[in-house]
């Protein structure tokens, strides 16, 4: 039964470019770009999200993933092919250094939400700091290139080609999310989530798994990043990088649902066609009143439906018996 | 004074407690004993409000408790000492004894009840301003009984007080605790400790496994040969 | 090589910069340690106070200082609400789902401010003097704010400490089910809670707003940096929040005058991230 709904989504997606759409087709087409990066990029945030490393600062990977290919590409005409792996290379890099001493020291919970979310103010401040290369505030338009070097450069006139690619990678990363749902490490991450000194008493090398997950989270982010850059052709700190950008990548998987392999996936997708649908109801006539309907529904969704669409591990939603008395040895007064 | 008829309580899909019924009557020292996880701390939190009761009565002075959240009984006089103390490690003792005061009728009797408590317990006094982390377990449990007394309560709850405490401190809180008695509080105790507290309290309730299995004069139930082989240790 | 006067300079900005931050995070951690649940969009709730205060001043002719009284009353107002009204329904869901409603929260009021008054850059243009002092060149507002901050930071410590309610707040932030035992109301502590802090954002809107401008993202500006100085300070713990303001600020300043404005934030947030490696529990760690 899933099988046969899995393929005949597939090909439904596979169909989707040659669907009649009546003029409407790029735009659609468009979207779907966007839905499917953006699901990438849920996907990967929820292989943390999943197991308790909630992060509120993905905004800095995915900035360094788009920024990196599109510096190495306008500066020095390295194909984005090469600078991706750069992109992979520098977002793991940044990875390692938040993670491995945030894990070493036992940094958890709401204290490591708030250093990733420090993380991402950095990458954006930074960004802005360094106007001189980096473009500031302005941003940075890839550099157009040529028909002939289309796919070396990877930018495509065509948006078939893109709705192909991104395709390609989304697929991609539900595989690595099944990898690691099906693999060894689950059951040792899930206990590590769940009481993070029983595990280490068992033998977990709770550190090393810790790093790995965030390790691969951000190595797929930086991906999302990259594919992002090449296709809007336009990158920009605040769009990228820092607080804003960071919330609505947990939105947007939470509200999908953040235990199941398709809930970011169908949670970009609702929160996407939901924007456009009020961008295009309001159009430019109350601007920002797009968004504040959106900000609503967020607050209301997840007041009201806090396991998110998809469901799935809904014990994990509930509070782990009565709040602890005295709980943590830093509260004083 | 108190009266319990038939309670059910638990936590979640588990039941602590089971067809429970007990009483109190006024100026009386009434103890449960029981082994451990025989519900004997739930029994104590389904009277102060802290777990609602599944079925049956709780009834303090002929008003229905059932369901009332906890800081609304202590207005009605009940006042709680939990299980392992919980006093509040980062402020001071007099703080702490002001807390126990929140209450409107306790803020304006303050002054006096705190004397009342300073006299039950010098060593708070002493230490009136050190933060409360600081005390030893002893110390630390009378100041949550004094903190309880604070409230102006007419039934005092006591969970476990001789828990952690080192034989000698025990003896002298138990002690204490008789002189507690002895300023006119209704006194409720829930206890392991079962031949100091025996000596301490005019009946008993055993609590085993979420039920009342005997009960009776303190002392008829200590020389009963079960209690004795199982509690005693004769 | 900056001059030593620049430095001094900065140093003294920094202090003045910092009992405003404290402000702000003293009012988040407050609820924080209280109610156990971290306002994302609290520094949007300053920015609406800070319209509020704009309006009151220009369109309504308001002085200043009653604009800013009203400011206060709104904005208590606001986190009374925004406590019945979000926090309450999911006080007892996952942490993360908290963070979220505050987030989505966030999201709507930014884009209610871009909605009601696009996103012109809004200012007072009071021009205050600037002060010259033993050679030193100091804004009258920030001197201003900052000494109201500490004034309300005073008025704060004596409630806190010697109120009954003031005192049970911390000891709900110890211990909440034991404060139920002494008859507190957990509903009533909460709604107390978060309209001081509302309050205390209501009072850093006029202290702000007459130093900077207001625009629907000024939330963006200091609000990832209130919540790095309530971590760094620890969590709910209020003499931590104080230090780690003036440590953030003296960071924020003196790299401002040192390299620019922007690398001075990003040297502070950096510098976080390091303490927190060091003391992940937040720089004043006591052992009890």
């Amino acid at each position: 039964m899933r099988r046969t709904v899995a393929l005949g989504l597939l090909t439904a997606l596979g169909a989707a470019p040659w669907v009649p759409m009546g003029g409407m087709r790029q735009y659609v087409l468009h979207v779907l770009i966007q839905i499917l990066i953006w699901s990438l990029i849920g996907t990967a945030w929820s292989l943390m999200g999943r197991f308790g490393l909630v992060s509120l600062g993905h905004g800095a990977f995915l900035g360094v993933g788009a920024y990196t290919t599109t510096l190495l590409w306008n500066f020095w005409g390295l194909p984005p092919w090469i600078g991706c792996l750069a992109a992979v290379a520098f977002a793991v890099l940044l990875a390692v250094a938040i993670g491995y001493p945030c894990f070493r020291f036992r940094v958890v919970g709401h204290y490591f939400a708030l250093a990733t979310l420090a993380l991402g103010e950095v990458i954006r401040l930074l960004i802005i700091a360094e106007r001189s290369w980096t473009g500031g505030s302005l941003g940075l338009t890839l550099r157009p290139a040529g028909p002939a070097s289309s796919l070396i450069a990877l930018q495509f006139r065509d948006k078939r080609v893109f709705y192909f690619g991104v395709l390609t990678l989304w697929l991609l990363g539900l595989a690595v999310w099944t990898r690691v749902d099906r693999g060894v490490a689950r059951p040792a991450l899930e206990a590590i989530g769940e009481d993070e000194t029983a595990a280490a008493s068992v033998g977990i090398p709770v550190t090393r798994c810790k790093l790995g997950i965030t390790v691969l989270s951000a190595a797929l982010t930086a991906v999302g990043g990259v594919a992002y850059a090449q296709y809007i052709s336009y990158v920009n700190p605040e769009t990228l990088a820092g607080i804003d950008v960071s919330l609505r990548i947990v939105f947007a998987a939470v509200l999908g649902g953040m235990f199941s392999l398709l809930g970011p996936t169908v949670g970009s997708a609702l929160t996407i066609s939901l924007a456009e649908l009020l961008r295009v109801a309001f159009g430019l006539r109350l601007i920002g009143m797009a968004e504040t309907i959106y900000g609503l529904l967020l607050i209301l969704f997840i007041i009201f439906l806090p396991a998110g669409i998809c469901g799935g591990a809904g014990r994990a939603f509930e509070r782990r018996g009565p709040r602890p008395a005295a709980a943590t040895a830093t509260r004083r007064s | 004074m108190l009266s319990l008829d038939a309670v059910r309580a638990g936590y979640g899909e588990f039941t602590a407690l089971w067809d429970v019924s007990l009483r109190v009557e006024a100026g009386e020292a009434v103890a449960v004993v029981g082994p451990n996880g025989a519900g004997k701390t739930t029994l104590m939190r389904v009277v102060s409000g802290l777990v609602p009761p599944r079925a049956g009565t709780v009834t303090f002075e002929g008003e229905l408790l059932n369901g009332r959240p906890a800081h609304e009984v202590v207005a009605r006089g009940v006042a709680h000492v939990p299980e392992g103390r919980r006093i509040f490690p980062g402020l001071s003792v007099s703080d702490n004894l002001k807390m126990g005061a929140f209450l409107p009728r306790a803020r304006a009797a303050h002054a006096e009840s705190l004397g009342r408590v300073y006299g039950l317990f010098p060593v708070l006094a002493e230490r009136r301003r050190q933060r409360a982390g600081t005390l030893s377990g002893g110390e630390q449990q009378m100041l949550a009984i004094g903190r309880a007394l604070m409230s102006r309560p007419r039934l005092v709850l006591l969970d476990e007080p001789s828990l952690g405490l080192a034989p000698v401190m025990v003896l002298r809180l138990f002690d204490l605790i008789r002189r507690v008695r002895a300023e006119g509080y209704t006194i409720l105790v829930v206890e392991q400790n079962v031949r100091q507290v025996l000596k301490l309290v005019d009946r008993a309730y055993l609590l085993e496994v979420g039920r009342i299995r005997a009960h009776g004069p303190a002392q008829a139930l200590g020389e009963q040969d079960f209690v004795r082989r199982a509690y005693l240790g004769l | 090589m900056i001059g030593p006067i620049f430095l001094v300079e900065a140093a003294v900005n920094g202090v003045l910069l910092g009992g405003v931050l404290a402000l702000l995070a003293l009012g988040l951690n407050l609820i924080f340690g209280v109610v156990d649940i971290i306002w994302i969009a609290y520094v949007d709730l300053v920015m609406l106070g800070m319209y509020a205060v704009y309006f009151l001043v220009t369109a309504a002719g308001w002085p200043v200082w009653l604009a800013g009284l009203g400011g206060i009353g709104l904005v208590a107002l606001l986190g009374v609400l925004v406590h019945l009204l979000i926090i309450a329904p999911i006080l007892d869901t996952a942490p993360l789902n908290q963070l979220l409603a505050t987030g989505g929260l966030l999201f709507f009021l930014q884009s209610l401010a871009t909605f009601l008054w696009t996103t012109d850059h809004r200012s007072l243009r009071l021009a205050l003097p600037v002060l010259e002092v033993g050679g030193l060149f100091v804004s009258l507002a920030r001197l201003i704010a900052f000494a109201v901050a500490l004034v309300a930071l005073l008025g704060l410590y004596l409630f806190l400490t010697r109120t009954y309610m003031g005192t049970a707040m911390r000891a709900v932030a110890q211990d909440r089910e034991a404060m139920t035992l002494m008859g507190a109301s957990p509903a009533r502590v909460y709604l107390v809670t978060s309209a001081i802090g509302g309050a205390m954002a209501g009072l850093a809107s006029p202290l702000l707003l007459i130093q900077y401008s207001v625009h629907p993202h000024f939330g963006a500006q200091f609000g990832p940096l209130t919540f790095m100085i309530c971590v760094l300070g620890g969590l709910g713990d209020m003499i931590g929040a104080f230090v780690a303001s003036f440590i953030m600020s003296e960071i924020i300043s003196l790299g401002g005058v040192l390299l620019s404005t922007e690398m001075g934030y990003v040297i502070a947030f950096a510098v976080f991230i390091v303490l927190i490696f060091a003391r992940p529990g937040g720089i004043l760690i006591r052992r009890e």
